[in-house]
């Protein structure tokens, strides 16, 4: 390893790595966020793939590294995938508890640096920091080793065709290709100093990649090489290099798109089918005025030009992406170039020709470049049509839009400075399902009541424990009394437990509609107590489950393993040297 | 002796707990993370997991009374919360969320209905525990230092 030629940033490398985790499950996020942390890793967690993406393009060169789970509602984690290594180039590991060999084959396939199975450990984490490595080792001896096939390039008879050949390989084969190319040719000049593998990294913005495809047009795709490309886009910064490795991108993306799109021709009742490429349409290449495209896309996002794209993935109620990403399974090697891609908008990407952009995330580039506020756009908002005007609307599952969840689908629309809020109060509301982040403002007032309790009780459980010694020396044996002192405390909905059974608590669900599962918040607490249980300690929690599954086994069961009598009043009398 | 009690209940709870398949390897993970950072990480852990997972549990729950039920979506729900209760090691419920997954996969409603049931139970017996056990330890490290 030529350790001493190719520094790494930081000094004390890798710590300090800066690690962006994404996932919906905010337990999770919690604990890989502690995890990283002890790794000495610097971390921003995020519950939305969206918000994820944002950050990623705000601070371009902010994340070294990013971890996203596979499942989120609002995007799928191989879109994400996708997007980042398209736009950022970053190295991504996904992570998922399904560890199925075809779940992981296309992490794989859709770029993912690595795969990790749930429940994560530490020591998994502790090596992430090799594929940041690895990754600018790389791209140090990509850019030799391209200006070196640039310089072949040039001797041969301008046939750029077998450049092409070369770039449009599978990528392995290239990079081994140009790895040895590389070691041939520059034994001298091994050293590259990060900067210049930095500079490998381009973000493709919407103008540029615009500005691309037009000269990919121009010159007549069959015909297309990078020198030409960059001749005709007349982009004084951009290398060769840079213009090669995102045409050998597009054209993955361009052979994966008909491969879709000959897939999706062949199937039939999809539940997309009103659902454009959101790639393809976001930018309203199909007329090449670049109008924003009349279809929905799939994704959440927002797209070129102003113009929104509402994903109505489905017309019901559970969360929109997931179930037209999961139809979109091909993907080329390194880095595939977007996510999805539905019916209608394949057949029309493959009738106007190859011709397409690629990359919706460059339509989110677009947004920015409109100057439009960051925007989410609401996941499952079916039947939002995309029209021409440009109405920016802006769809933040605002939580306290409180959302019915009766399964009809509505249009949300929420106040943007409020959509732009911090990282961790981003919530991602699907109709039906109940939002992701903790942070976030629960969905129903009762929710949100013992959210934020139950964020309190964390804090206080320690602070409202010395009450109990008083409740409990009070209540030896008694149950009644305790419930009242209970109410003093940062108690939850706890209901009459001995008397709801399983129906109906069921029915109870139906009928408060779009509350959350769980008993109504009652003041008047009736504590079942079993014997001896101490059960002051509030986490919070909904206790829905309580009152249902009150078991007496359990109760019998309890005593005899945690505390007699005489146990009780040890714990008793502890409590009250308290 | 008030002391050594306590923190023989703690130990007997936690072990029984492991013993009788409750847990899992990822809640010593939890406790390993903590630290004097936070002091009380896996109780926070604890209560986020199911604080959160009672939408998760929602989710499935309306999944289920949807006619005729939808049996990916109900997949995806489940998955979504089989994944969460991975993250305190909650053994038993992840065991009977896999059942419900199969279950899912031969579009048997009534297996599903039934393991689900069953996840509650679970689910709820563990809370339990975890609440006694915690109880009983932040009763001994309070009080006794």
């Amino acid at each position: 390893m030529d350790n001493g030629c190719f520094s790494s940033p930081r000094r004390d490398f890798p710590a300090g790595l800066r690690v962006l985790v994404v996932d919906d499950d905010p337990t999770w996020l919690k604990i890989l966020e502690k995890m990283l942390k002890k790794c000495n890793y610097e971390v921003t967690t995020c519950c939305l793939a969206r918000h994820a993406l944002n950050l990623l393009r705000e601070r371009k060169d902010g994340y070294d590294i990013v971890i996203s789970d596979v499942n989120m509602p609002d995007m799928d984690g191989f879109k994400l995938l996708e997007h980042v290594g398209l736009e950022m180039d970053l190295p991504v590991i996904m992570m998922s508890v399904d560890g199925e060999t075809s779940r992981v084959m296309k992490g794989v396939q859709h770029g993912a640096c690595d795969y990790l199975l749930k429940p994560i450990r530490m020591k998994e984490l502790r090596n992430i920091w090799q594929h940041v490595f690895r990754k600018r080792i790389h791209e140090a001896k990509e850019f030799e080793s391209f200006e070196s096939f640039e310089s072949i390039h040039l001797m041969r008879n301008g046939s750029e065709l077998s450049d092409e050949g070369n770039l449009f390989a599978v990528e392995d084969v290239t990079s081994t290709k140009k790895r040895k190319d590389a070691d041939n040719k520059h034994d001298d000049k091994e050293c590259m100093d990060p900067s210049s593998a930095k500079k490998a990294r381009v973000v493709w913005s919407v103008d540029l990649h615009q500005k691309f495809v037009k000269a990919v047009n121009q010159i007549g795709f069959d015909k297309v090489g990078p020198k030409k490309i960059l001749d005709l886009m007349n982009v004084p910064w951009l290398t060769r290099e840079n213009v090669a490795s995102h045409l050998q991108k597009y054209r993955l993306y361009l052979i994966r798109i008909q491969k879709e799109n000959d897939r999706r021709s062949s199937s039939s009742g999809m539940k997309h089918s009103d659902f454009p490429s959101k790639d393809l349409g976001s930018f309203g290449f199909q007329n090449p005025v670049n109008k924003q495209q009349n279809d929905v896309s799939t994704d959440s996002y927002n797209y070129s030009d102003g113009s929104l794209h509402l994903p109505t993935v489905e017309n019901k109620n559970y969360e929109g992406d997931k179930g037209s990403v999961s139809q979109f399974t091909i993907a080329k090697k390194g880095r595939p170039l977007t996510g999805n891609v539905t019916d209608s908008n394949m057949r029309e990407s493959s009738r106007v020709g190859l011709n397409q952009p690629f990359a919706q995330s460059e339509g989110n580039h677009a947004v920015f470049d409109c100057s439009l506020p960051t925007q989410y756009s609401w996941t499952e908002v079916p039947n939002m049509q995309l029209k021409e005007e440009h109405k920016s609307l802006v769809h933040l599952e605002d939580s306290f839009n409180q959302m019915p969840l009766h399964g009809k689908q509505h249009h949300i629309q929420v106040d943007q400075s409020q959509s732009v809020a911090s990282i961790s109060s981003a919530p991602s509301i699907t109709e039906e399902e109940v939002p992701a982040c903790i942070e976030a403002k629960p969905l129903f007032s009762d929710f949100k009541n013992d959210r934020s309790s139950s964020v309190n009780s964390i804090g206080n459980a320690v602070d409202t424990f010395p009450i109990q010694p008083g409740s409990l020396a009070m209540n030896a044996q008694s149950l009644e009394p305790i419930s009242t002192t209970n109410s003093g405390l940062k108690a939850h909905g706890y209901n009459n437990l001995s008397c709801i059974s399983d129906v109906e608590i069921y029915q109870r669900n139906l009928l408060l509609g779009g509350e959350a599962a769980s008993a109504p918040l009652d003041e008047d607490l009736h504590f079942q107590w079993l014997q001896g249980e101490c059960y002051n300690m509030n986490f919070g929690l909904q206790n829905i489950g309580m009152s249902e599954y009150y078991d007496p086994g359990l109760i019998a069961e309890a005593p005899s393993h945690l505390y007699d009598s005489a146990d009780y009043s040890v714990i008793d009398q502890g409590l009250f040297i308290a | 002796m008030d002391k050594t009690k306590l923190r023989q209940q703690a130990l007997f709870i936690r072990t029984s707990l492991f013993d009788q398949g409750f847990l899992d390897e990822q809640f010593i993970q939890l406790e390993e993370l903590q630290d004097d950072v936070n002091p009380n990480f896996v109780e926070e852990i604890v209560t986020l997991f199911y604080s959160d997972s009672v939408r998760l549990i929602y989710n499935i729950e309306r999944g289920l009374m949807s006619n005729p039920p939808n049996f990916t979506k109900l997949d995806d729900f489940m998955h979504q919360f089989k994944g969460s209760c991975s993250s305190i090691g909650a053994k038993k419920v992840k065991t009977e969320c896999s059942r419900f997954s199969e279950y899912c996969a031969a579009e048997n409603f009534e297996g599903c209905f039934m393991t689900f049931q069953q996840i509650n139970v679970e689910y709820t017996t563990l809370k339990k525990k975890l609440q006694t056990y915690f109880q009983v330890s932040i009763t001994f490290n309070v009080i006794f230092w």
